[in-house]
């Protein structure tokens, strides 16, 4: 494998990773504020702070993990998008702003505080639309380059039906996410009642999913047939992706294995995610930016590389530390063992 | 009221950034170790005061970690959004220290997730275990985050032609000729400010007499005591700094001393005004002070403006920075000074008196006003250049046509930001008796409490 291809799946894995635990974070906070407003707070507001709360802070680095891997790895892509993406880059920053703060007012400060749940609530269902647009703009058409100056072309953004149909589907891929996570996670902590409110969202958020799955695919053979071919290519991993779908959704109806079930939604998104990043290649920025001609230098890529294989041997065994304490002891989960101090 | 100049706009949307941003950084920073302290004096002492005290600092510190890391996102994403330019160098030289920030961030995010909640689960010095990985990882992200600032100031490890970018030598980029003394400052003021703000705290609840007395004497002693120690390093540094400066970035040290003539013996300003001409008005001199500072001898010929290319002068208004920032460090070392000696001779008999708890509230501001004006010395102060020798801030920013409005959204939010913090840490504070903590703690017996 050359050195830019691992440092783009390095970053692609990230990105994955945040795409899993910031969904299952932002989709939390919508149902955590949801569950107030429909009077169902003292069901399941308390087993979905009992997993965010540790974990928060954690969710934001794998964001800001990516972005500063992608800059070091690919230098300008700091040139293009930042120079384009100002205002929407900066829209996506005061909500992110919004949400993280609010949720600690939320948490930690003022527990009965509507206000502040339904800012970090409702950001969380307008970070990912605004975090997605992004998607749409790599493949091109959105950002223009003449005669060296870079500009956004808002009309070829929001005139787009990629951009609305991949907007459409973050959303709602959120709340199936954090349903399904949420469902294992109430039935490992056997409260039942709160499990079944969190079965029937992630149930009734699989049809929309899967709906707006299709809907993206149909929209990127219009805007760009070249990566759509690609992508046909690697079918076989859409395929995969619906099959495991299939097997989450049976499961979580049928009350058995949700552990399970949530690895086969991590497979489904998986799947789908690899095959649209596999497909995309070489292009980081359609068709200004390849990982081939924009890879930084050789040096600093050999560092970069060290660094990060250095990084893991720390970064992982206090992952599993994390989730040994918080996700898979089942007297915490069940909330038996102490809260915070 | 302006032309629009993104040049401008971007150079305040950072500065605004910042400044806010450094508020809950250098609380990042520093209070790890003092909620370290505290529960190691706790442990060792066996005195459950001081583990109370980590305890309710833990409590606060959670809601100043949340804006910090927000802000912390803005500036990492402005930095490509307002400065592109300068990110395309910066990943192709820096990348490294960068990159390596947000390991450290990592490891601090997991552990002070770990901490937060296990406060019953893990014997007490196991509990205190946890803290270290917290600590080291907030002071090792303002580590690397600092050496990509000081590679700004000393750009190394890389040759420039014709606008590429070659011979990259990463850890020479990182160990430049400004990182042992800019890092050393920044963690030192930082440790420092956070200690000044603490004892604020516990000097302000003893001026109104509500809460446990002997609780926040406790929470006084070791602040203060911690805060002279920093603050101490933190000058000592500073003078190390000094020397570096007149080495390697004469202009700024010129600049801030108001010094236009090379000359050996110069003296120190301190105070005054500068008029139209240039002339300095109504400073104190002190002789030989500034040979001393920059060379470590009287004798020592300092390089004042009459060297520098006009147009590469940085502004002569970081004058009042240098000398705001030096004033504050001083009047906090003198405030613990004569607090310690008060505390030590009327040891247990009288209180303390209210001028000195006076003085001391006014220390955790003052601190953080004295970080401030550092910065604002150490930026402002390397004017025009973004990469000094290398790119100047004007070549270096965005073209984009709507910094100004990006300025005004981001002024909102941190004016929400900012009020919505102090109200909700303020009715944290006032909702969690100390007396009523204590007892709950079982260090004090229902009713009548201690005095």
């Amino acid at each position: 494998m050359s050195i830019e291809l691992l440092g783009i799946t390095v970053l692609w894995i990230f990105l994955f990773g945040y795409l899993i635990v910031a969904s299952i974070d932002f989709g939390a906070g919508f149902f955590s504020y949801y569950s107030v407003i429909t009077g169902n707070k003292n069901i399941t507001h308390r087993i979905i702070e009992r997993y965010l709360s540790p974990v928060w802070e954690v969710t934001n680095v794998f964001l800001i993990f990516f972005y500063i891997g992608l800059v070091g790895f690919f230098p300008e892509t700091a040139r293009y998008y930042g120079t384009a993406l100002l205002v929407p880059g900066s829209i996506a920053l005061i909500l992110l702003a919004f949400r993280g703060s609010y949720y600690a007012f939320s948490t930690y400060g003022s527990k009965d505080n509507k206000w502040y749940m339904l800012i970090y609530g409702a950001t969380g269902l307008l970070i990912p639309a605004a975090l997605s647009t992004v998607l749409a703009i790599s493949e091109g058409g959105i950002i223009l380059e003449n005669a060296g100056t870079i500009t956004l072309d808002w009309s070829a953004l929001f005139g787009s039906v990629y951009t609305w149909s991949v907007v459409l589907l973050a959303i709602v891929s959120v709340l199936y996410i954090s349903a399904m996570f949420l469902s294992y996670y109430a039935h490992k902590a056997r409260d039942e009642a709160a499990f079944e409110i969190v079965r029937g969202y992630a149930l009734f958020w699989s049809i929309p999913t899967i709906l707006a799955s299709v809907l993206a695919f149909f929209a990127i053979s219009k805007h760009n047939p070249e990566h759509f071919a690609n992508m046909l290519d690697l079918s076989w991993m859409f395929v995969l992706s619906f099959l495991f779908f299939l097997i989450a959704v049976y499961s979580v109806w049928k009350k058995r294995n949700l552990g399970l079930a949530f690895v086969a939604v991590i497979l489904q998104f998986g799947f789908a995610f690899f095959g649209y990043g596999a497909s995309h290649l070489p292009y980081i920025l359609y068709p200004y930016i390849s990982i081939h001609e924009n890879f930084t230098n050789q040096t600093m890529g050999a560092a970069l590389v060290t660094a990060f294989i250095a990084g893991l041997l720390i970064l992982v065994p206090s992952l599993v530390l994390l989730m040994r304490l918080f996700l898979f002891d089942a007297s915490y989960v069940q909330g038996k063992s102490d809260k915070k101090g | 009221m302006f032309d629009y100049d993104p040049v401008l706009y971007s150079r305040y949307l950072t500065e605004l950034t910042l400044a806010f941003h450094i508020i809950f950084a250098t609380i990042g920073v520093g209070v790890p170790v003092m909620i370290a302290l505290a529960e190691w004096t706790g442990i060792r002492r066996n005195d459950r005061y001081y583990s109370l005290l980590a305890r309710r600092w833990a409590r606060g510190f959670v809601i100043t970690v949340a804006i910090g890391v927000v802000t912390g996102t803005a500036i990492g994403l402005q930095l490509s959004l307002l400065w592109p330019s300068f990110m395309e160098i910066a990943g192709q030289a820096i990348a490294l220290p960068l990159f390596m920030e947000t390991f450290a961030f990592f490891v601090e995010a997991i552990f002070l997730g770990i901490y937060l909640y296990t406060w019953d689960r893990f014997k007490p010095k196991k509990h205190l275990m946890l803290l270290i990985p917290v600590a080291i990882g907030a002071s090792a992200s303002a580590f690397f985050i600092t050496t990509v600032n000081a590679f700004m100031n000393t750009p190394q490890g890389f040759t420039l032609e014709n606008g590429v970018i070659t011979n990259v030598d990463p850890l020479a980029a990182m160990f430049n000729p400004s990182t042992p003394t800019k890092v050393s400052h920044v963690l030192a003021s930082a440790y420092m400010t956070s200690a000044f703000i603490l004892a604020a705290i516990a000097a302000f609840s003893l001026l109104r007499g509500k809460g446990d007395r002997l609780y926040a004497k406790k929470a006084l002693k070791l602040t203060m005591t911690a805060g002279l120690v920093f603050a101490l390093a933190t000058a000592a540094i500073g003078d190390l700094s000094g020397k570096f400066l007149a080495e390697y970035q004469p202009e700024k040290l010129a600049a801030a001393e108001w010094h236009f003539e090379t000359q050996e013996k110069a003296p120190l300003l301190f105070g005054g005004i500068l008029t139209e001409d240039n002339e300095v008005k109504y400073a104190i001199k002190i002789p030989y002070a500034l040979s001393i500072l920059a060379g470590g001898t009287p004798g020592y010929e300092v390089k004042g403006l009459d060297q520098i290319d006009d147009e590469l002068e940085p502004p002569l208004y970081v004058h009042y920075f240098f000398d705001g920032m030096v004033a504050i460090g001083s009047f906090t070392i003198l405030a613990a000074l004569v607090y310690l000696w008060m505390s030590r001779r009327k040891r247990a008999a009288k209180p303390l008196p209210r001028w000195l708890l006076r003085t001391i509230v006014a220390c955790g501001p003052l601190s953080m006003l004295g970080i401030w004006l550092g910065w604002f010395y150490a930026e402002v102060g390397r004017q025009p250049w973004i990469l000094r020798g290398y790119m100047k801030v004007a070549d270096a920013a965005t073209t984009s046509m709507h910094v100004d409005k990006m300025l005004l959204l981001f002024c909102l939010l941190y004016l929400i930001l900012a009020f919505t913090a102090v109200k909700v840490l303020s009715k944290l504070f006032r909702n969690n008796d100390v007396a009523d903590e204590l007892i709950a703690f079982g260090v004090l017996e229902k009713r009548g409490p201690l005095k």
